[in-house]
């Protein structure tokens, strides 16, 4: 046939998650073209040098749950990933004083003894029971969603394996689970701890990603995913990429083009061909049309049935779902140039405490108050930030004695009031800015660039709809079967031959790739092979 | 008292963690750390310093100097040039290995050998006859590794001369910041790396300097322990772990010969004569009977010997040395000497000690793993190592900025 492009399937974004599903059907025998707007791979996992000799990780910034398996499978350290790890978590606080965790196990008690002899304790009988929970939570993060209410034996037999381990589950753990995809994360961590900050910081790890403050219901849910790393056997799951996260999406790209994985730069897809009900094709702005038997989505949901797709070529009560998807973006990055390290008044000097992560997070009212801010439409004047400082642990990320700082915040809501503007912008990076000059009074002085991103410069540069980080929030309501519509949870769509292989699909957000090693392997199922 | 090496004046306050263990009659740092993993990572990531001053040390100076390191060692030295540095083992009349190290041409009739244990008396049974000074330069000598992708550029800056030229097994004496210094592209770790070998006397001016200039670079000190993670996925045996040296194996069996160890590389058979070569002539004619080779231990099998006891998969987060029996059909065809989770790799790697024809690379083997004090087994795949082996290892690129002129 004339219109053969010699592709069997045609990969749409170059995400971290679209180039595995790449590399897996390449790996299967698949001739694979992957079309990225960009032009550079990588989508939320980028590195890039806006300022000159000065890398940034212009959005997601530290590697946590990348699947051990896809280590393995692709082989990516010789494709040049590196993980390096995190030292420490360190809360700056008001009063000069601050609460740090650190890769040691008594040294991290002798500092909770400091604050609290009681939480020192608490800390790890929590640690035991998070540990047991994220084990028994485990296997459903790495199956493919069931569908409950279907009669297919093959789902019927995944409900059987989910109910027998809830069943096998003891008492306490049942009710702390329960506890946990109930209640907030500031309940549940009130049942255990009394020093605010600890609270504060370990909470912050339930809004990352969603438009909810630490006191909404269905946060704590997301505190167990941080000790889900422990389980894989790889001991500090939390690191940074040598390179920056870019450098993630560059090894998985290598390897996709070593199992013969063509890779297009600065080829945007405006839509997916459909033909009697079937994706045949994907046609690139610009008009050319490129033909395969098997289309990927690897962007967010929005785009992918609403943006590539005509509102005809779907179910009507699919398409509901999908537009009732919420995808609203809450965060910020701002990322710095540093003529010298910061110097926290709580720690003075150089130290250890410069290779860990930084938690701007004195204590709950703190977060909820900067949520209470975004609730009506207003950026948080005083941020919750979460801080690295890259070159600290990769010194290729600055020039010699030079630094780079990555900044996560929350909140910036994507409909801010009036709208984001150049002004406006700015004024958030100064809010930034300003707040943890009140940690570290040097840094203003030394800032050599500034970026900021907005949640819409997400969605304009990233194709993050509404600057949303995880391709839509993680909550319950949007999770496992319902990631991201019921019935639809399993890569496939109800388009024949459109798959979805993004962060939108369960497990969902962040540099894990489970999405698209998940994803290949169901449409390698389907063809056969 | 055990002796410190030269830089225990700098290293013992480091040494956070009062971690120390014993080397070569010294004393040395297992981690410097509360934990070893950022030291790991610098070796891996960006540069970790390693005191490797315990190593024994010798000069072999004279006409016949030549002839002796030839008469010791398994490789033709007649093909190292001035300036060199061969890797080799060393063994007894039956041909099983002794001890390894490596030896430095430094010139004509100049050789130095560095060795885990001593090999004084060794070396003076063997120069019976010819024309040499052997002298140990042990304690008045130390050495610093500087191993990782940013060791090159470290030096860069503070040597002397073009230390970036400097090629995998060669050797230059040249100066960092005024202090008479040896540098050798060599190392323990399998990755781009360099020692540096200092008087004792500027042990600690060498150390100041590496530090201070490393530090932008994100140098640290390392330990042992990540010494001893790093050289396993380097594929790289270690003596009294992965074999007894033959003058110490008080029976037959638990000698080795360089075929038996996977150093049949360094065996020059067709050269002047040497300790042992007879025997490893006929040992090659016959095939040996043992091999040591890598293993990769299956992931999905460790999880589900766990899981029978409802945990996930407990891996060491530091190299163990302890030996555990390899099967295959049910009957026993090897041990296991060193295990090692690499958190480089995420992947469980063991080195092994395998009957022929049961080391053959892709070979499905069980493994002894114990779970919940019961023993199990795991399955675990014959590979090749280095199991990590960057390019940066051996590459030397032409330096842009002294050229070619
Ligand atoms: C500011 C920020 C910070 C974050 N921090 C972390 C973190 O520290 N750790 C972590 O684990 N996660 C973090 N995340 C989340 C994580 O980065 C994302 O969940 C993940 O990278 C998404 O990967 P993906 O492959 O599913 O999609 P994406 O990375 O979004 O990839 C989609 C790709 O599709 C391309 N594309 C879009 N439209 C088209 C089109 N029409 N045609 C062709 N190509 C198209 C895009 O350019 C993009 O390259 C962060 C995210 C953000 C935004």
């Amino acid at each position: 046939m004339s219109r053969d492009s010699g592709y069997d399937a045609i990969i749409v974004g170059g995400g971290h998650n679209g180039l595995i599903t790449a590399a897996y059907l390449g790996r299967a025998g698949l001739r694979c073209l992957v079309l990225e707007r960009r032009h550079l791979v990588g989508g939320a996992a980028v590195t890039e040098e806006v300022n000159p000799g000065f890398k940034y990780s212009v959005a997601s910034y530290v590697v946590s749950l990348l699947r051990p398996e896809i280590i393995r499978d692709l082989d990516l350290p010789r494709h040049g990933l590196e993980i390096l790890p995190l030292e420490s978590t360190v809360t700056p606080l008001p009063d000069g004083d601050y609460l740090g965790r650190w890769a040691d196990h008594d040294r991290t008690r002798r500092e909770l003894y400091r604050h609290s002899p009681r939480d020192a304790e608490a800390y790890d009988d929590f640690g035991t029971l998070m540990f047991q929970l994220a084990w028994a939570v485990k296997p459903i993060l790495a199956m493919v969603p069931p569908d409950p209410l279907s009669m297919s034996p093959r789902d019927l037999k995944a409900m059987l394996r989910l109910g027998k381990h809830a069943r096998d589950l003891g008492e306490k753990q049942f009710n702390a689970l329960y506890k946990l995809m109930t209640m907030s994360s500031a309940d549940f961590l009130d049942e255990w701890f009394e020093f605010e900050p600890l609270k504060a910081t370990m909470s912050a790890s339930g809004i990352i990603g969603t438009f909810l403050g630490p006191r909404s219901p269905g946060t704590a849910y997301v505190l167990l995913h941080h000790y889900m790393g422990e389980i894989d056997g790889v001991f500090r799951a939390w690191g940074m990429a040598k390179g920056g996260n870019g450098a993630v999406s560059e090894s998985i790209a290598s390897a996709a083009r070593e199992h013969g994985a063509d890779i297009r730069l600065e080829a945007s897809v405006d839509r997916v061909i459909v033909r009697g009900g079937r994706a045949v094709g994907v046609a690139l702005e610009g008009g050319e049309e490129i033909y395969a038997k098997t289309i990927v989505s690897g962007v967010d949901p929005k785009v992918t049935f609403t943006r590539l797709l005509e509102e005809s070529d779907l179910p009507t009560d699919f398409a509901e779902a999908i537009r009732r998807f919420r995808i609203r973006g809450s965060s910020g990055k701002v990322n710095l140039s540093l003529s010298e390290l910061p110097d926290f008044t709580c720690l003075p000097g150089r130290g250890p405490h410069h290779r860990g992560a930084f938690s701007i997070s004195p204590s709950i009212d703190y977060l909820e108050r900067a949520y209470d801010d975004a609730k009506y439409g207003e950026f948080s004047r005083q941020p919750y930030m979460d801080i690295i400082i890259p070159s600290m642990i990769d010194p290729g990320m600055a020039p010699p004695g030079k630094h780079v700082m990555s900044i996560f915040v929350q909140y910036a809501p994507f409909d801010l009031n009036g709208g984001w503007n150049d002004a406006k912008r700015e004024a958030f990076g100064d809010a930034v800015v300003n707040t943890l000059a009140e940690y570290a009074p040097n840094l203003k002085e030394a800032i050599l660039h500034r970026q900021v991103m907005t949640p819409l410069d997400m969605q304009e540069v990233m194709g993050l709809t509404e600057g949303n980080i995880f391709h839509g929030e993680l909550s319950l309501h949007q999770l496992f079967f319902y990631r991201p519509a019921p019935a639809w949870s399993n890569y496939r769509t109800p388009v024949k031959s459109y798959y979805q292989c993004g962060s939108g699909t369960h497990p969902g957000g962040g540099v894990c790739g489970a999405s698209g090693r998940l994803a290949a392997l169901e449409i390698l199922k389907d063809l056969g092979r | 008292m055990l002796r410190g090496t030269p830089f225990h004046e700098r290293t013992a306050p480091l040494c956070e963690a009062s971690d120390w263990r014993r080397w070569g009659g010294c004393v040395a740092a297992g981690a410097y750390e509360l934990t070893h993993e950022h030291e790991y990572a610098a070796i891996r990531g960006t540069a970790g310093i390693i005191d490797v001053s315990p190593l024994f040390k010798y000069r072999v100076t004279g006409p016949d100097s030549a002839r002796l390191m030839d008469r010791m060692i398994t490789r033709d030295v007649s093909t190292c040039d001035v300036g060199q540095v061969l890797y080799t083992p060393w063994c007894d009349p039956a041909g099983k290995v002794r001890d390894d190290g490596t030896v430095h041409r430094l010139g004509e009739h100049d050789f130095l050998l560095t060795s885990a244990e001593p090999n004084l008396l060794w070396m003076h049974d063997n120069a019976t006859g010819l024309d040499v000074t052997i002298r140990e330069e042990t304690e008045e000598v130390g050495a610093l590794a500087l191993q990782g992708p940013a060791s090159r550029e470290i030096l860069r800056g503070i040597t002397e001369g073009a230390v970036e030229d400097l090629r995998f097994f060669r050797t230059m004496d040249t100066s960092i910041r005024g202090v008479p210094v040896r540098i050798s592209r060599t190392g323990y770790t399998g990755d781009l790396g360099y020692e540096i070998w200092v008087g004792a006397g500027d042990a600690l001016a060498l150390w100041d300097t590496l530090i201070e200039h490393g530090e932008t670079f994100g140098v640290a000190p390392a330990g042992l322990i990540a010494l001893d993670m790093v050289r396993v996925e380097a594929g790289l045996i270690l003596i009294d772990v992965d074999y007894v040296p033959a003058h110490r194996a008080v029976i037959e069996d638990r000698k080795s010969s360089p075929f038996e160890l996977g150093l049949g590389w360094t065996v020059k058979l067709d050269t002047a004569p040497f300790v042992g070569q007879a025997a490893l002539v006929a040992e090659k004619a016959r095939g040996p009977e043992w091999e040591f080779c890598g293993l990769v231990v299956d992931w999905e099998s460790l999880e589900s010997a766990y899981q029978e006891f409802g945990l996930p998969p407990q891996v060491p987060g530091s190299t163990v040395r302890d030996s555990v029996p390899l099967y295959r059909d049910g009957a026993q065809v090897g041990y296991a000497t060193s295990r090692c989770w690499s958190p480089a790799l995420k992947r469980f790697l063991a080195l092994a000690h395998l009957r022929v024809p049961h080391s053959s690379l892709g070979t499905h083997l069980e493994i002894e793993v114990t779970v919940e004090h019961r023993r199990r087994r795991a399955t675990a795949t014959v590979a090749r190592t280095p199991f990590f082996d960057p390019p940066r290892k051996r590459e030397t690129p032409a330096s842009p900025t002294r050229g070619a002129a």
